[in-house]
């Protein structure tokens, strides 16, 4: 008996099949780097450009001034106020409603039906256009009231950090491993107590992630301040009037024919690119961070 | 009480047995010893958990099917027998840890102490108090070893914080870990390995003082030397608590129990005394399990 002979063809035939699926390897990692150096390629243009065009012009008048009227020097300082004013309240009115939300759908709705739907109109609400947003506050209240203010800015506003914070929120929640709330509970701990003392604990860096991740994106939204809060030129905190704005003011200005105006435009665009790039890293970070320390 | 910590399936003498007695009559001489000289010890047992015809459904899945045994008081009982079979599902009825997921549920009638844990009327988290719970994995909460500990306690006692840190030592030396921790109890419980967030765990159970202590396969996911350690203190735990533990290793059962039952497909085969279910069982199931001829 002749013993079989190792065929070669078998082979050759699989070194090309390793051979092609190498290529088909090749073939896709490349064009996947090209895209993502295309994508950083962009953003990389227009933090440039904004650091170009921007840089000049963050000066101390910046941050000292008021916005000026045309051809005038000033600043930007009622914009910076009225900017911080308007994200803090909308982050406190957003941020117990969004917990609280997230809570019920990791904690107590969890697979019901009324989940399935909360979980779904959020879904649409996160993806909303702003300014859908922005004209739903305007007929709410500024309609009613009759005129432009700080308060329909921070309720708009805060109607786009919930559907972020209950989605952070119900995400962290669940990750928090079930033997942990059963641990707890089989110490004899009440539901409510479980959850506050135990799961908020362990998934608390998520969700002040998730805070931080919903001011970051209201901080920039333009859209949703033109129909609530709209502007003001001079100083003011009175939260029943119309109030002054970076976004805003980086719109008008930026529309504007005046030079003195654009730069200002450019200088604000710039400050909140940067404080909007911190608070991503520090989200990052706080994520980062073990929760217990 | 007689014979309280047999159940049914599992009476040597009872009629059912008796076809089978015959092909086994050796067997069942050296057996007839054993059972005079355990008979004395039966007599003073006292059911600390009592369970009659307990069946449990997953939604509508009957996943335990009229189980009736008497768990003793201040003994070791370990529940062995092949995975799905059930085990776990009993232990977590005793706390009624179920609770915490809707569509499961128990009939029948299991009592601590007289007091009938399945009634509606029965504050769970009460009972919880009584009854503590170790899990398959380490639990350590995200805070201190101290707080681990403390935890439970604070839940259902005003103390003082002397009082507190001398139960929280307690307990800590009572599970075999405090000298591996007094000088760090402000640190994290997440830092400690695996082993000792066991005992941690333990040491959290056992800080509020239950009766009873459910240990749901407390040591499969740890290495030897720490398994060989939570046996001992299983050993020494014992004294003061009545222990329920499942496990899937028999070994394991030999070495800590007192007691053992066998379970398999949801069904109670056999529940005796350790030595005797390792040594002489009267089921021919149990005897294929223990040999590792299924399961």
């Amino acid at each position: 008996m002749k013993a079989p002979a190792p065929n070669p063809h078998r082979a050759v035939h699989k070194m090309t099949k390793y051979q092609v699926r190498k290529i088909i390897n090749y073939v896709n990692l490349s064009a996947s780097i090209v895209v993502t150096l295309f994508g950083l390629a962009m953003l990389a243009w227009i933090l440039t450009v904004l650091f170009g065009k921007g840089f000049h012009y963050l000066n101390w008048a910046v941050f000292s001034q008021m916005t000026p009227p045309p051809g005038e020097s000033g600043g930007l300082l009622n914009a910076i106020v009225g900017t911080l004013a308007l994200t803090f309240l909308a982050v406190l009115i957003g941020t117990p409603i969004g917990i609280m939300a997230g809570t019920y759908l990791a904690e107590f709705g969890m697979k019901s039906k009324f989940s399935s739907v909360v979980r779904f109109i959020n879904d649409v609400l996160l993806s909303a256009p702003s300014i859908v947003v922005g004209v739903f506050v305007y007929t709410l209240v500024v309609a009613p009231s009759g005129h432009f203010s700080g308060w329909a800015g921070a309720i708009a506003l805060s109607i786009l950090v919930i559907p972020v914070v209950v989605r952070t929120t119900e995400d962290m929640l669940k990750l928090v491993p079930i033997p942990m709330r059963e641990a707890a509970a089989a110490l004899g701990a009440p539901r409510y107590k479980v959850t506050i003392s135990i799961v908020y604990k362990a998934a608390l860096s998520g969700m002040i992630t998730g805070v931080l991740l919903a001011t970051a994106r209201i901080m920039g939204e333009t859209a949703p301040l033109l129909f609530t809060a709209l502007n003001n030129q001079f100083w003011s905190v009175d939260m029943n009037q119309p109030i002054a704005n970076m976004p805003v003011v980086i719109y008008q200005y930026a529309l504007s024919p005046y030079e003195d105006w654009q730069n200002l435009a450019w200088a604000g665009a710039l400050l909140i690119t940067i404080s909007v790039l911190l608070m991503n890293i520090m989200a990052r970070y706080t994520l980062k961070s073990p929760t217990s320390r | 009480m007689t014979a309280t910590t047999m159940s049914d399936h599992a009476q040597p003498n009872s009629p059912k047995m008796g076809l089978k007695m015959a092909s086994a009559l050796k067997e069942s001489e050296t057996r007839a010893g054993l059972m005079d000289k355990l008979e004395s010890i039966r007599q003073i047992d006292a059911a600390k958990i009592d369970i009659r015809d307990l069946s449990f459904f997953y939604g509508k899945f009957k996943a335990l099917h009229n189980i009736s045994m008497q768990i003793p008081d201040k003994q070791v009982t370990a529940f062995i027998g092949p995975s799905g079979c059930g085990k776990s599902t009993l232990l977590r009825i005793f706390n009624r840890i179920y609770d915490l997921y809707p569509g499961q549920n128990a009939t029948g009638d299991v009592t601590l102490d007289g007091l009938p844990i399945l009634s509606p009327k029965v504050d769970v988290n009460m009972l919880r108090a009584k009854i503590g719970m170790v899990f398959q994995k380490p639990t350590p909460f995200p805070m201190s070893i101290y707080d681990n500990v403390a935890f439970g306690v604070r839940l259902y006692e005003r103390m003082s914080k002397s009082e507190l840190d001398d139960r929280v030592e307690w307990a800590l030396q009572r599970s075999a870990i405090w000298d591996e921790v007094k000088d760090k109890l402000k640190q994290s419980g997440a830092a400690l390995s695996g082993g000792q967030q066991q005992r941690l765990c333990i040491a959290r159970a056992i800080a509020v003082k239950p009766e009873v202590l459910l240990l749901d396969e407390p040591t499969s996911a740890l290495d030897p030397i720490s398994t060989t350690k939570i046996e001992e203190l299983v050993h020494e735990l014992k004294s003061d608590f009545t222990i329920a533990i499942v496990t899937h290793n028999m070994q394991q059962a030999a070495r800590v129990s007192d007691f053992t039952a066998f379970m398999y497909l949801g069904k109670l085969i056999e529940f005796d005394h350790t030595d005797i279910i390792f040594t002489n069982p009267g089921r021919k199931e149990t005897e294929d399990y223990i040999t590792g001829r299924f399961g």
